[in-house]
């Protein structure tokens, strides 16, 4: 199977397991996909993401092909953007999703809440400011409620303020009426969500079998078929 | 009602029963029978007897029309089935009037202690054992409630992340306890010294499924007060329900195979069959009750006062037919619950709904109240063969073989996991074992043919006894001890529902980018299936904000009336924007930053407008008190409403852009004043209630507002009267419009604050309320006018101390509040 022709590249799996903690079978697996993503090539691109089916309805979509693409998720320091990435930098990507291990001290808890969060706090801040100024975080909220036709934008706006003044007021507390509340700040991103379990929430189950032969078949015809639907919707 | 009727057969003569029988007896002067006698021996009388009475009646005075009859007989059976229902249910209340009681102590332990006191006093009076439960009752009258009340309020999202694991539990681990406590206390019957030899291994298997049947609502709502992990409380719930289920068949088929003079191989095969039969079986005749009762109520808008009675009747008609082909009831009533009630629900009206979850909350508590409190009064009365080693052997079974089958079931399921039970979670899983109403139930309407039945019914109420007083009491301190991984269940802020959103698309996403797809996968199949057929078949108004928008039409027209008479207490309810900055300012410690309903209100409109590919339960259900969200929804979404109404004035006219800003800012104040000017500044000076009421006021404001205001600014008083009258007839599209005009108006308004100090920044809250310091007050003067309208009109303006605030307020829209400040100060 896939995994099993992929171990001659034993010692690149063994750094790259290292590097990201996923296992070899998973490792093996992620890889088929990714050379089915990228048609064979040793990189990936935006295009090779867009064209996912079933991302086609999530309506954070950009978002999340942004991500992958993200200098700074790829736990080196850059910043900015990147056109391709290598098999490398999507496992990279993708072990922000790994489950935490069953029993952890309450450092690397800390740890891994930290990296997940920021995962989501890049999402947030395209610019990489360092805050999440108002403006990127309506454009979330709206993508988030884009689905929805009716209610969209402007209730969008009306959430995205409501909950920006809602970060004010727990993380600054008591502000001088001069004071602006410039963007949320990774600090306060922190304290604002620090009730909810990232930890145990954002998770993935890679899984150690390979399911995507199951799946090709599926995938394969799924694209054309989508097409022809939204071809019939038009006329 | 039927449980009534059916519980009457058992003719309950009950001592609660005797005082009111001689209370009434005694203005009846020809009921001298009775009246005669001292209450103990009334008792001792059977029922039946006191048909004499009426008939002795008429001998006295043959020849005249009786003035006063008595017919007791004819209204015994209801009557007593009522006092006993009436003795229950102030059982409950009494416990509830000191929460420490139930805090510490279960309910049910103390429903048992009761039933124990007044089966204490029947004892004493001699009075005979009532034949509390026959099989039928039971099955037909009782059990459906309870387990129609899980099914109903189950949660839904986490009970299908986790479904795997439940019912591996519930099957699998209610099978390893059956025939591993069967097999085991077998074993010890050999042992002569025991003297149960007589009982053989069919026997005990039947006794260990009933006594594998865990109840645990004694931990369930612990584990809500101490808010234990979701997926330890959702395995919990599910276990307790589907294990009824497998109960129920494995005591139905042993019930059987324990009269049949010898069991050959092939029956066991047969059983194996035959419980998978039972249970797909009645899996499907559920989802199919459940569609027929989605797609009955799709007809349902003209018949609203009946829309209720179908959810009832259709899950009844489940289990009745369900039985009728003695496939599993309890699986077919809970998969028709939960099948039907997402679609019903969106079908229904709100009273509907609400009334629906209210009946099947009550009937199912007063069901499971009576069975336990049964319990109690049996304990006493009945006749029990004691025998030590038995019972001791199956308390110790019991225990060993749940907690080793936790253990190893755990190992089996953790793989699949995404995040694995630790070993605190499997103590806890293990620990909460409890024995209850099912299992009573089900020992109790066990045929006279088995022989040691008095034993059995001894053993299982030691067991239950054991169980939910022990356990049950000891399971808080045992969860705050071991401090089990918990979650916290307040994440009442919008960003955190924001952020789990957020969280959970990109999980979805990524997930599709890796091309890997557990359960999410098909659930987006179902989902998307869903969507495209069922929904449109079942549900009348297939719109994604369709009930959103049937409330507005209705809730437009309340809303007026509402604010009208439930001024103090419906303020606590109504959400701010502005509530927030009026904490800041005022106390300057924001204990809440947001107003839960406010907050509640996003959410709804995160909830039913997002990309849905994991619908979020809102909260999990308790057993034993009902989910008001569906109220608060109600109230939240009227807010909503009223914040819109508000909004809609500016969003018509350019000129009025102003205005509209300044009417999101000041309607507080204004309507205040002008509405209540005396008492409303009393009541919203308490803590919190303050926050909240602001949202009310643009309604409240644009009647009674209107004359005092008309003389300076006619048209958007106009207006506003306008809006509330036209509102019930006004279409989506109007409404949609002109929320989206107040809206745009109000992100007008702010970006244009924002534009002047640095791109895109959010000013700070405080900024808004003081223009004048910042850039952003462009259109000030055009609200002066109406500050200074107001400020001869309320007799004591709160924002007088602090004039700067009131004048710009108007440009600062709907974060400000000014008037708060100095009412603040006044909290209690």
């Amino acid at each position: 199977m896939g995994a099993l022709q992929s171990l001659p590249d034993e010692p690149e799996y063994r750094d790259l397991s290292e590097k990201t903690g996923f296992s070899f079978e998973q490792i093996g697996i992620l890889h088929k996909r990714f050379k089915q993503l990228s048609h064979n090539e040793d990189t990936l691109r935006r295009d090779d993401l867009n064209t996912i089916p079933d991302l086609a309805c999530n309506p954070i979509r950009t978002q999340i092909i942004e991500a992958f693409f993200d200098k700074r998720n790829f736990h080196q320091n850059g910043e900015g953007t990147v056109q391709e990435i290598s098999f490398e930098e999507f496992l990279v990507v993708m072990s922000h999703f790994r489950p935490p291990a069953l029993n952890m001290t309450e450092e690397q808890r800390e740890n891994i809440r930290r990296e997940k969060l920021r995962f989501l706090f890049n999402m947030h801040d395209t610019d990489n400011d360092g805050t999440i100024t108002l403006e990127e975080y309506r454009h979330v909220v709206e993508e988030l409620l884009s689905r929805s036709g009716a209610l969209g934008k402007e209730t969008a706006k009306g959430i995205a303020d409501a909950a920006m003044l809602e970060v004010a007021s727990i993380s600054v507390g008591h502000m001088e009426p001069d004071e602006f509340y410039e963007g949320i700040t990774f600090e306060h991103f922190l304290k604002i969500l620090k009730d909810i379990e990232i930890e145990t929430r954002m998770n993935i189950r890679f899984l150690n079998m390979d399911t995507t032969n199951l799946c090709n078949d599926w995938r394969q015809e799924r694209p054309q078929r989508q097409r022809f639907e939204w071809l019939e919707r038009k006329t | 009602m039927s449980t009534m009727g059916g519980l009457g057969q058992m003719k309950l003569s009950v001592y609660f029963l005797t005082i009111g029988l001689v209370l009434l007896s005694l203005p009846c002067g020809s009921y001298t029978e009775i009246q005669s006698k001292p209450p103990g021996t009334v008792t001792a009388l059977p029922p039946v007897k006191h048909a004499e009475g009426p008939q002795a009646f008429p001998d006295a005075e043959k020849s005249n029309l009786p003035v006063f009859t008595m017919n007791y007989l004819r209204i015994q059976v209801p009557f007593e089935v009522t006092l006993w229902v009436l003795l229950a249910s102030f059982a409950k209340i009494g416990f509830h009037v000191y929460h420490k009681v139930t805090f510490w102590v279960p309910e049910s332990c103390l429903l048992i202690s009761i039933g124990l006191i007044v089966g204490a006093i029947m004892h004493s009076v001699h009075e005979e054992p009532p034949a509390v439960l026959s099989s039928n009752v039971f099955f037909l009258y009782m059990l459906p409630p309870i387990v129609l009340e899980s099914g109903y309020f189950m949660p839904t999202r986490p009970f299908f992340e986790n479904v795997g694991t439940v019912l591996w539990f519930a099957v699998v681990g209610t099978l390893w306890n059956s025939i591993g406590i069967g097999m085991s206390l077998y074993a010890v019957c050999q042992i002569e010294a025991f003297e149960v030899q007589d009982i053989n291994l069919q026997e005990n298997l039947l006794f260990a499924t009933i006594i594998s049947a865990v109840d645990p609502v004694a931990v369930l709502s612990v584990f809500e007060d101490v808010s234990v992990n979701e997926q330890l409380y959702i395995v919990v719930f599910g276990e307790c329900l589907f294990n009824d289920a497998v109960t129920v068949v494995l005591y139905n088929m042993f019930n059987f195979v324990a009269d049949m003079p010898e069991v050959e191989p092939v029956d066991v095969f047969l059983g194996v069959a035959r419980f998978f039969v039972v249970g797909m079986g009645g899996l499907g005749f559920g989802v199919i009750f459940g569609f027929v009762a989605s797609f009955t109520t799709r007809f349902t808008s003209n018949v609203r006062e009946i829309e209720p009675l179908f959810i009832f009747m259709y899950s009844y008609l489940a289990y009745l037919v369900a039985e009728l082909f003695s496939i599993s009831s309890i699986m077919a009533i809970v998969t028709c619950a939960l099948t039907m009630k997402y679609y019903v629900e969106e079908n229904v009206s709100q009273r509907s709904c609400t009334t629906i979850r209210h009946v099947v909350k009550m009937l199912g508590t007063i069901s499971e109240t009576l069975i336990f409190f049964f319990l109690g009064v049996v304990t006493i009365t009945t006749e029990h063969e004691w025998n030590w080693g038995y019972i001791m052997f199956t308390l110790l079974f019991a225990f060993v073989w749940r907690g080793l089958g936790v253990l190893v079931l755990t190992q089996i399921i953790n793989p699949f996991r995404t995040i694995p039970f630790n070993f605190k979670d499997q103590f806890i899983l293990g620990y909460g074992g409890l024995r209850g109403a099912i299992s009573f139930a089900l020992v109790f309407t066990l045929p006279d043919s088995i022989g040691r039945k008095k034993l059995f019914v001894t053993t299982t109420i030691c067991m239950i006894m054991f169980t939910v007083f022990i356990q049950g009491i000891s399971i808080r301190p045992l969860i705050e001890f071991i401090n089990v991984r918990r979650t916290n269940r307040n994440l009442d802020t919008i960003n955190v529902e924001i952020h789990s959103r957020l969280m959970e698309h990109t999980i979805a996403g990524v997930e599709d980018l890796c091309g890997q797809w557990s359960h999410y996968y098909w659930k987006d199949k179902f989902l998307k299936f869903n969507n495209r057929i069922l929904r449109k078949i079942l549900i009348r108004d297939n719109r994604a904000e369709s009930s959103i928008v049937a409330l507005y039409k209705k809730l437009e027209l309340q809303n007026a009336v509402e604010i009208l008479d439930t001024v103090s207490g419906d303020i606590n309810a109504a959400p701010s924007i502005v509530s927030l900055h009026k904490e800041k300012k005022g106390s300057g410690k924001p204990k809440r930053k947001f107003v839960a309903a406010d907050l509640r209100n996003m959410h709804d409109i995160l909830s039913k407008n997002m990309y849905n590919i994991r619908q979020r339960t809102t909260a999990y259900t308790t057993k034993h008190s009902l989910p008001n969200d569906s109220q608060t929804k109600e109230i939240l979404i009227r807010r909503h409403t009223s914040i819109r109404r508000s909004l809609r004035p500016g969003s018509f006219h350019g000129p009025d852009e102003a205005k509209s800003q300044k009417y999101f800012s000041l309607p507080s104040g204004k309507s205040l004043d002008s509405k209540f000017p005396p008492q409303r500044l009393r009541h919203t000076g308490n803590g919190d209630d303050v926050t909240m009421s602001e949202v009310d006021y643009p309604s409240a404001r644009s009647r009674f507002d209107q004359p005092s205001r008309s003389s300076s600014r006619a048209m958007l008083p106009l207006r506003r009267l306008n809006t509330l009258k036209e509102m019930p007839s006004s279409s989506v599209v109007d409404l949609v419009d002109e929320r989206s005009g107040g809206r745009g108006a109000w992100g007008r308004g702010m970006s244009r604050l924002n534009s002047s100090s640095s791109d895109s920044r959010i000013p700070a809250p405080r900024r808004r309320h003081d223009p004048s310091n910042g850039p952003g007050n462009g259109s000030s003067g055009d609200h002066r006018p109406e500050g200074e309208e107001q400020q001869p009109l309320s007799p004591t303006p709160a924002w007088a101390a602090e004039p700067g605030d009131r004048d710009d307020s108007g440009t600062q829209k709907p974060l400000l509040m000014p008037q708060w400040n100095t009412r603040k100060p006044q909290n209690p």
